[in-house]
């Protein structure tokens, strides 16, 4: 039998992790999340504004890794493969209007896939601290 | 001093950036909504409370301009003001507002003439300490911003009779903001140094309190969407004079963004008793354009 601190401290543990999983839920699981990378990876190469970034990118690999981290940053059961923020956006010299133009291309892909714009937000509060290691201009 | 060392380091921020074409200066890259709309004495805002984010669309490598038109219609006087602010390198805010508020026919009771109208100067500077409202959602620190509004009225001598010290005077506050983006809810506070009279319009200080007291603004706003935010206010004012009680006002309101270039906010206040007339209730209406 479980005695009762041990089950205490799974519950503490336990509640976070479905409260997580929520938001991987509520963007449509996978496929969702899937649909959103390949929508705002045709909005980012079509954005004057930061199309430019890109130009030296696999962009297959980046459509996979991009796919693994949101899934991640989203709470749901993916394993982040790629580099860190830091590594793949060093020597970008990204500033913050290109960082916003990123997240407002997001929000484009996500109104597309029809993710509700509060839903969209719990997701975007996850990302907006990557701002410290995106922007490095 | 160590408010003006604070400026100085704001103002540090200019001299590289000079050097680029002014026009691309204007990079309108802030996120649609973060630069707030125009508060009624000209700073960037809510309604009748400060925010503590820098006005207009620069980010930190950018300008940002606009213009705003504000017309409060009460049952008994109306308010209109026109404005313009610059928002610097997401760092530090200068404001313009000319206020003329009308007193129609209370004008006419008190003796002033029908339409008697006080008219005010506003300068503002704001200047972002530390913080970022929208990217530190990580953590619990708001941004916070230090500023003054500099007040002058033209109407002394009805200032004087009605009790009022002064017909200029400076606001001195802190505010503090945050978003609270995984509940879609941007929450503001600030703490004003006043001796205003009904935000200046009868003067500062007065014979029953002429020292300046700390008074609260509090807000808050939940977005609908990119473009769409509803919310409340709550702002307290000294009471300084004797012939009226000065009030605590309040008001909710819808803000729509039609782009970054425009916005319109509509309002229900409650600007409490104003002089001789009680519950001064009416629409709040402002639109913002800027680049």
């Amino acid at each position: 039998m479980m005695k009762p601190i041990v089950f205490a401290a799974f519950m503490l543990c336990a509640f976070p992790a479905f409260a997580e999983d929520t938001l991987f839920i509520d963007m449509g699981g996978k496929a969702g999340i899937d649909r959103v990378v390949d929508e705002v990876e045709k909005i980012y190469l079509d954005d004057l504004r930061i199309k430019e970034s890109f130009a030296e990118s696999n962009l297959e690999r980046l459509n996979v890794k991009l796919k693994e981290e949101f899934c991640v940053v989203a709470g749901g059961p993916c394993t982040y493969t790629g580099h860190t923020m830091e590594e793949t956006h060093k020597g970008l010299h990204l500033k913050n209007f290109d960082f916003n133009a990123l997240v407002e291309d997001l929000q484009l892909a996500m109104d597309k896939v029809g993710i509700p714009f509060a839903v969209q937000n719990r997701f975007l509060a996850r990302l907006a601290p990557m701002q410290h290691q995106v922007v490095t201009q | 001093m160590r408010f003006l060392g604070r400026l100085l380091a704001g103002l540090s921020f200019l001299a590289p950036a000079a050097a680029a074409a002014p026009w691309d200066m204007l990079d309108g890259g802030k996120l649609l909504a973060t630069g707030g709309v125009s508060q009624v004495e000209g700073a960037g805002g809510g309604g009748i409370a400060n925010w503590a984010l820098i006005t207009g669309y620069g980010t930190r490598d950018g300008v940002g301009i606009n213009a705003h038109y504000t017309g409060v219609f009460l049952p008994d006087y109306t308010l209109h003001t026109a404005g313009v602010a610059v928002g610097l390198f997401d760092r530090l805010e200068l404001s313009y507002a000319w206020q003329a508020f009308n007193t129609q026919q209370v004008g006419a009771a008190l003796g002033l003439g029908q339409g008697y109208t006080f008219h005010q100067n506003i300068f503002g500077a704001k200047l972002k300490l530390v913080g970022d409202a929208v990217y530190d959602q990580d953590s619990w620190l708001p941004q916070i911003s230090v500023g003054l509004q500099h007040k002058e009225n033209d109407r002394g001598a009805v200032i004087t009779a009605v009790g009022g010290k002064a017909s200029v005077g400076t606001d001195y506050y802190i505010a503090a903001s945050k978003l609270f983006l995984a509940q879609s809810l941007l929450v503001n506070a600030s703490v004003r140094a006043t001796k205003a009279n009904q935000l200046g319009i009868l003067g500062f200080g007065g014979d029953k309190h002429n020292d300046y007291s700390a008074q609260v603004e509090t807000s808050a706003a939940y977005l609908f969407s990119k473009r769409f935010a509803v919310g409340a206010e709550f702002r307290t004012k000294p009471s300084n004079l004797s012939i009226a009680k000065e009030q605590d006002v309040w008001d909710v309101f819808a803000a729509y963004f039609f782009s970054k270039n425009l916005s319109a906010t509509l309002a229900y206040a409650d600007m409490g008793n104003i002089v001789i007339r009680n519950h001064q209730r009416g629409v709040y209406l402002s639109l913002q354009a800027g680049l």
